[in-house]
């Protein structure tokens, strides 16, 4: 094998130019692969984080029908305290969850005593939200870190619309279950930093104060966010929970539950599933590209060498060890053209972090980029580059194997 | 026993329109360790004869029997296997891979084909580097060298696997006849050193009366067999 790879590495440095401008058409599209994959896939994960840990969670768990009328917020539509019970029991057992946070949400009007608006808010434990949605203390811009009984935490934008600073008092009006309406006064706590996404614009008040406004005994429960201690492991833990879940039946034998995960709440995962869709097709063109340079490198290797292949034939080589020589001078440009690529593309890319690429999303300013490349992608890009190679050089290969050597010998 | 026995060869080129004889019933032996040659015109079918004989070819009827083997029912992996372990070749334009160097063209076939270990492959072709006279020239690419020199390793590289027969074809068409004669007692003196049987064609009339055993072809037919006096394996 030794041998075969001396032949191979020299054959190609026996056109040298030729080699390094198909090695460098590799290397620039692996370069491309990387710099993409990793910008969109930072983008990605950066927005997925923000949407899972500053508020929504890694998925949620609803009384079933709450998520087809999440946008009215339904006070009817909420857990029982007993039906949250077991929630609770189940998702303490699982080994897989980290942490969780049962949240009662309600539409309120909002009046700073001289205007009034509506708000979205949600009744919490913080010390159980914080736990479950990490980013959401760094989101809080102004004022204290947490809410105590009486204080409200508000989004910036509505602070803003309605001139309101931390310490100002404010009054909360919501109409409860029963159609009947209460009002009660909160000092604002704290300035949220408005996020883009469901729930990005809340704001929060304790879970003893949302229950007072809405004259419940006992707080009901909306949805429960849960935080998952393996993120990668998202839909085995949806469908653990739904089967967790699955035996809570009404009367009627209908689930009690609905179990969803980020991904079913968020309308930024048809932006993350665009973005998965435009990487492979990145890939596809990777494919393509080296696909195509390999496999005319090597016709060519195998036209211009006709009589070279008769002699070895000749001599006696047999037809595996011919095909494996140009097989290995494939996989050997393969190698350099993934190996450069991957090289060039991480230095780029710590360029690309040196620079600082900023921007936008939604509400969220000026959001710092910081590219990372997985070692996954890092294999699975060289391995992709690597087999197509591989795969470019056999039929050239194949082909020069299966001269004959008294046809290959007389080719001028 | 006869090295090579041909018994009744015939080789015929078949086109969609017509077929060409290239060799007519042919019948001969040749003895092992003996100096061969094959001469005849362009088109006399000497190619074609060391084709067959060197399994890169079938022929269309007959029986040809190499070294026990009859080469006509060897499928293409047989073939080259029965080639790389029994056969040497020499060819007219010297085929040298032009990315080895000397010493790795006598090697590729240890490697190769043999799979011979390093030390005996080193030893082998040490011994052939100097019996060829290049031993100084092991390093050199043959893009280095001349092509006299070129066929000596060649040479070499055709008796380093130790076979029972080297073929040559047109071994001296490319080089000047000063260099052919040397090559061609090159070939001769392996063949007295080694006892290998050397089978080579040409139309170069100086160098006809090197052999010892005279093959004369004229249309695909054997006309005549010359063999010189005091001839040992004729």
């Amino acid at each position: 094998m030794r041998n075969l790879f001396k032949i191979a590495i020299r054959n190609l440095i026996r056109y040298k130019r030729r080699t390094l401008l198909t090695a460098s058409l590799i290397t620039i599209g692996v370069v491309f692969v990387l710099v993409f994959v990793s910008v969109s896939g930072s983008f990605k994960s950066m927005i997925t984080g923000q949407i899972t840990d500053s508020m929504m969670g890694h998925l949620q768990i609803h009384r079933k029908g709450y998520v087809a009328s999440i946008d009215n917020l339904p006070l009817n539509l909420n857990m029982k305290p007993n039906a949250y019970q077991t929630i609770r029991q189940a998702l303490a057992a699982d080994e897989q969850v980290e942490a969780f946070s049962p949240r009662l949400k309600f539409g309120a009007m909002f009046s700073n005593f001289t205007e009034t608006t509506n708000i979205r808010l949600n009744g919490i434990d913080p010390e159980a939200e914080f736990r479950t949605v990490p980013l959401l203390p760094s989101r809080i811009l102004e004022g204290k870190s947490t809410v105590g009984r009486g204080e409200i935490l508000i989004p910036a934008l509505l602070a803003k619309g309605m001139k309101v600073k931390p310490g100002d008092p404010v009054v909360i009006v919501a109409t409860n279950a029963d159609g009947s309406v209460n009002g009660m006064q909160f000092t604002v706590a704290g300035i949220l930093e408005s996020a883009t996404g469901p729930g990005g614009r809340d704001g929060y008040v304790r879970m003893e104060d949302a229950a007072q406004v809405l004259r419940m005994t006992e707080p009901e429960i909306s949805e429960v966010a849960i935080r998952l201690k393996d993120f990668g492991r998202l839909a085995a833990a949806v469908q653990h929970l739904k089967n967790a879940t699955a035996g809570e039946v009404n009367p009627q034998g209908q689930p009690l539950f609905e179990v969803h995960s980020w991904e079913d709440l968020s309308p930024f995962f048809n932006i993350a599933r665009m973005i998965d869709i435009m990487t492979f097709f990145i890939r596809i063109m990777l494919i393509a590209i080296v696909l195509i340079s390999i496999m005319n490198v090597m016709v060519m290797a195998v036209y211009e060498r006709i009589r070279e292949i008769g002699t070895i034939a000749a001599i006696g080589t047999p037809p595996g060890k011919i095909r494996s020589m140009f097989i290995l001078e494939g996989f050997c440009m393969g190698v350099v053209g993934a190996g450069a690529g991957v090289g060039i593309g991480a230095v780029l890319i710590a360029l690309l972090n040196l620079i600082g690429i900023r921007f936008d999303f939604g509400q969220q300013k000026g959001l710092l980029l910081k590219a990372t490349l997985d070692p996954p992608d890092l294999l699975v890009v060289s391995v992709i580059v690597i087999t197509v190679a591989v795969l470019a050089s056999l039929q050239p290969a194949v082909k020069a194997s299966r001269m004959e050597p008294i046809d290959a010998l007389r080719h001028v | 026993m006869a090295l090579v026995t041909a018994a009744g060869i015939t080789k015929d080129y078949r086109t969609e329109e017509l077929t060409v004889p290239a060799l007519r019933n042919l019948n001969f032996e040749i003895e092992p360790a003996s100096f061969v040659s094959f001469v005849g015109p362009s088109g006399s079918g000497k190619t074609t004869l060391l084709n067959l004989i060197g399994c890169l070819d079938k022929p269309t009827a007959g029986r040809l029997t190499v070294a026990g083997t009859d080469v006509g029912t060897l499928g293409r992996k047989e073939s080259a296997a029965f080639r790389g372990n029994h056969l040497g070749f020499i060819f007219q334009d010297f085929n040298m891979i032009p990315v080895l160097t000397v010493y790795e063209n006598i090697e590729y076939p240890l490697i190769m084909v043999q799979n011979i270990p390093f030390r005996e492959r080193k030893e082998r072709i040490s011994r052939m580097l100097a019996a060829v006279g290049m031993d100084d020239q092991g390093g050199k690419y043959p893009h280095q060298i001349s092509g006299g020199q070129k066929q000596r390793v060649a040479i070499a590289r055709a008796l380093v696997t130790n076979p029972a027969l080297v073929l040559a074809d047109e071994p001296t068409a490319n080089l000047d006849s000063q260099t052919s004669y040397a090559v061609i007692g090159l070939m001769k003196k392996m063949r007295d050193d080694l006892g290998t049987t050397f089978i080579f064609s040409t139309h170069d009339t100086k160098i006809v009366g090197e052999a010892e055993v005279l093959f004369r072809l004229v249309d695909g037919r054997l006309a005549e067999k010359e063999l010189k006096e005091g001839t040992a394996h004729a």
